[in-house]
């Protein structure tokens, strides 16, 4: 298998090696490889319509790829639905489609993997049960949540981030992906919203951090992608590479230096 | 009741979490309309106006339940109300038709109805075309084929009279009897509703496809994406609607013997408003079973209280819109509170 950053002895827990994805005529990605390890946060990091989405959609499970393959755990694998991911460990947290806003924290936490009791006919959600692992979750997390049973829409953006990414720890995530969590949030927001990523990582997770803020990405990731255009333009480990040079790549340095010239005061 | 529930809590007041509640605004319109009419009609009071009311509402609430859950699942159909003369027609022809007991009849009319449900949900969720015009299509067609079919087989808009065949004193018994409680007769569709706003509650609330139906009404694509089965949710939710046009279609039948083909135009909006006056959001995701059932409940005492204050009944239009009004302006004001971000 290629491997375009360096050779890691231990499987990484998805790989993607020279992934292409058309619509219809359109080329969305091609020729995109990228590793993500336990505990080790890989930021991909591209302008709009890089095809950072794209990416996104075909380790989540909502698109598959075209071409090249997908391994999961080191089995090369096409992932037919969101379902399919979740249930192999890889949970996505999207930028505007975390929550529903008018449901309650603790149904929101549970959507889609509801606990239950009782047998038969009467078997029914667990409430208490989701009430309490909710509040507690959270709280591992440092948010102290006064009221699990306020609409997740009455929280700030950090924090339904925050919600999103503790019920995928929860919930046995092995691989994170993280949509720009950052991209609507303040300076603030976006700091707490980065500790808990920080947090994840901590605990054994595989994070994929989608960015355009190469600022984020430097403070907390491992292994940097660019994209550009829909194709791969870069992949460096965090040794290979400084902050200058990472935002430098990324804004395209040429393309810097003429705006800078542009914006020249004469 | 909430073990998750922490000291800074205490200080919540009982009101603030009554004023979070979706059927709020039916209560207290539900209330005001029944002080109008104690005072505006002097047998408004009697039992046997009570009864009255509630069987106009039972007949009402049997289907604005399941229209109120597919409205919290965020879709409409506009099929609801000529689907229960569709049902009703089934039934009596098939058992007329191939001179079977009538309970046969009945049972080819809930596969078919919950086919059509089904129908609606498939459309719906394959070719991704608003529920407006899926339903409005079905409604359209239902209502066609109800009056053309029936005077293609009877010759007549109505249908042959099944009262002389067998099984038909146990199925008005079920569907249509009536029920003395204290010297008073209570149509038994009010215990049909009663159930069906019991268990529709429970789905709503301590389910798994309960709080699928509030997300796929609330955020679609989030729910698809924490592995929600969005399609099979929507689906259920129209086969729901069409189950409570079956009971509401036997009954039709059965309080009779023989059914108007013209029938049940119109109704499709008075469910949605019941459905609407009790919190549903029109936008989907927020709404309450119970909620439905106190719109229901309005509608009741509205339509007979006019009757019995003896006004023109014109003016029960004009006071239902009204209603809907109010109760819309309240659900906007709740949703904001809800939504507000920060």
């Amino acid at each position: 298998m290629t491997d375009t950053t360096h050779t890691a002895p231990r499987t990484a827990l998805v790989e993607l090696s020279d992934v292409s994805k058309h619509y219809g005529n359109v080329r969305a990605l091609e020729g995109v490889s990228l590793q993500v390890h336990a505990g080790e946060i890989t930021c991909v990091l591209g302008d709009n319509g890089a095809g950072k989405s794209t990416l996104i959609k075909i380790i989540a499970g909502l698109h598959q790829h075209d071409g090249g393959t997908l391994a999961v755990e080191g089995e090369e694998t096409r992932l037919a639905n969101p379902r399919d991911a979740l249930d192999r460990g890889i949970a996505t947290v999207y930028q505007d489609l975390a929550v529903v806003p008018l449901m309650p924290v603790w149904r929101n936490f549970f959507l889609g993997s509801e606990p239950r009791k009782g047998a038969g006919p009467f078997k029914r959600l667990d409430v208490e049960y989701m009430r309490r692992t909710t509040h507690a979750e959270l709280l591992r997390m440092g948010i102290d949540l006064r009221d699990v049973d306020q609409p997740i829409g009455t929280l700030s953006g950090g924090e339904r981030q925050c919600v999103a990414i503790a019920r995928a720890v929860h919930f046995g995530a092995k691989v994170l992906i993280l949509d720009e969590p950052t991209a609507a949030l303040g300076v603030k927001q976006s700091g707490v919203v980065l500790k808990y990523v920080a947090a994840a990582r901590d605990q054994g997770l595989g994070v994929v951090l989608i960015t355009h803020n190469p600022h984020h990405a430097y403070l907390v990731g491992d292994r940097f992608v660019l994209l550009k255009r829909g194709t791969m333009v870069g992949s460096y480990e965090r040794a290979d590479i400084t902050l200058d040079e990472l935002t430098g790549q990324m804004a395209g340095g040429e393309e810097l230096d003429d705006l800078r010239h542009e914006l020249e005061r004469g | 009741m909430s073990t998750a529930a922490d000291e800074r809590l205490l200080h919540t007041s009982p009101l603030r979490k009554l004023l979070g509640r979706p059927e709020l605004g039916s209560v207290v319109g539900a209330i005001a309309v029944f002080v109008f009419f104690a005072f505006a009609a002097d047998s408004f009071l009697r039992a046997s106006s009570l009864s009255t009311v509630l069987y106009a509402s039972s007949t009402i609430g049997i289907m604005a339940v399941p229209v109120a859950l597919l409205m919290i699942g965020g879709e409409f159909d506009l099929s609801a109300g000529v689907m229960v003369t569709s049902s009703a027609l089934i039934s009596s022809m098939f058992s007329y038709q191939m001179t079977a007991n009538v309970w046969v009849g009945v049972g080819v009319s809930l596969l078919a109805t919950l086919a059509i449900g089904a129908f609606n949900g498939f459309v719906l969720t394959r070719t991704k075309l608003p529920s407006f015009i899926v339903t409005l299509g079905t409604y359209l067609m239902l209502t066609g084929a109800n009056l053309g079919v029936t005077k293609l087989i009877d010759g007549t808009v109505s249908t042959k009279t099944i009262a002389d065949m067998e099984g038909f004193p146990s199925a008005r018994k079920v569907f249509a009897s009536t029920v003395t409680v204290g010297g008073v007769d209570f149509k038994i569709t009010i215990l049909w509703w009663l159930a069906l706003v019991a268990v529709a509650s429970w789905i709503l609330l301590r389910t798994r496809a309960g709080n699928w139906i509030f997300a796929v009404g609330g955020n679609k694509d989030a729910a698809r994406a924490v592995g929600v089965p969005v399609t099979r949710t929507r689906i259920g939710l129209y086969m729901g609607v069409a189950f409570g046009a079956w009971i509401a279609g036997q009954h039709l039948l059965f309080s009779y013997d023989a059914v108007q083909s013209g029938e049940g135009v119109g109704n499709e909006l008075i469910y949605i408003i019941a459905a609407v006056i009790g919190g549903c959001l029109i936008t989907g995701g927020y709404g309450s079973a119970v909620g439905s059932a106190v719109g229901a409940l309005i509608f009741g005492m509205t339509s007979k209280g006019i009757v019995f204050a003896e006004w023109n009944p014109d003016w029960f239009k004009f006071f239902l819109g009204a209603m809907l009004l109010l109760a819309t302006l309240l659900n906007a004001w709740v949703r904001k509170r809800a939504e507000a971000t920060k």
